[in-house]
């Protein structure tokens, strides 16, 4: 493992370089498919990415949590969270680099 | 939606491009973001959330509908962390 963090600059360079769009427009539209991707996750839509993941939205019903330092029961709102489901292909992607021979079976 | 619809709506916004321009900026986007992650490396999308590899130990797990032992090998899983502009989005803060 590298460990080196990834952002939205690396994601515009690797937009540069496979398209061919200027550096600016680059950059431009990964924010603009960011963007839509949010809007839609926002709307409680899902968003569906073959070969990559999918992203849901979940309701949470309320529940009473607990203050770790204090002891104190604290209610926790209802809320929705978004939740990232990846594909098979991303897993086994990643097995297949990371596990010595591994990534070829999917046990869960 | 699904990675057509949104490769279109990015294509009405913009006129001057492709469809084909949008679709492999689209997967350009994702295959960085999986190409990180098979490094072993971290996705921080500010804003949006960051996509991260957690370690599973090998352990013994069991055959749920016979009881019998058998051997989980080590493995990575992708983990994904909603950023805090989303999570105050989807609750109207």
């Amino acid at each position: 493992m590298s460990g080196r963090t990834v952002t939205r600059a690396d994601l515009s360079e690797a937009v540069y370089q496979k398209v061919g769009l200027s550096r600016t427009e680059s950059a431009e539209l990964v924010e603009l498919v960011l963007q839509e991707i949010s809007d839609c996750i926002v709307r409680g839509e899902p968003v569906k990415l073959s070969s990559f993941g999918s992203f849901i939205v979940r309701a949470k019903g309320e529940r009473i949590g607990r203050n770790p330092k204090t002891g104190e029961e604290v209610p926790i709102a209802p809320r929705r969270v978004m939740v990232f489901k990846p594909s098979n292909v991303l897993k086994q992607r990643i097995n297949g680099s990371l596990v010595p021979n591994g990534g070829d079976e999917d046990d869960d | 939606m699904i990675k057509s619809e949104l490769v279109q709506r990015i294509a009405e916004q913009n006129p001057h491009l492709y469809q084909r321009d949008v679709e492999n900026i689209v997967n350009a986007i994702l295959d960085e973001i999986v190409a990180a992650m098979a490094r072993g490396d971290r996705v921080e999308l500010r804003g949006f959330g960051a996509f991260s590899v957690k370690n599973r130990p090998a352990r013994q797990g069991r055959n749920p509908r016979t009881g019998t032992k058998v051997e989980v090998t080590e493995k990575y899983v992708p983990f994904f962390k909603t950023g805090k502009e989303m999570r105050e989005r989807l609750n109207d803060v």
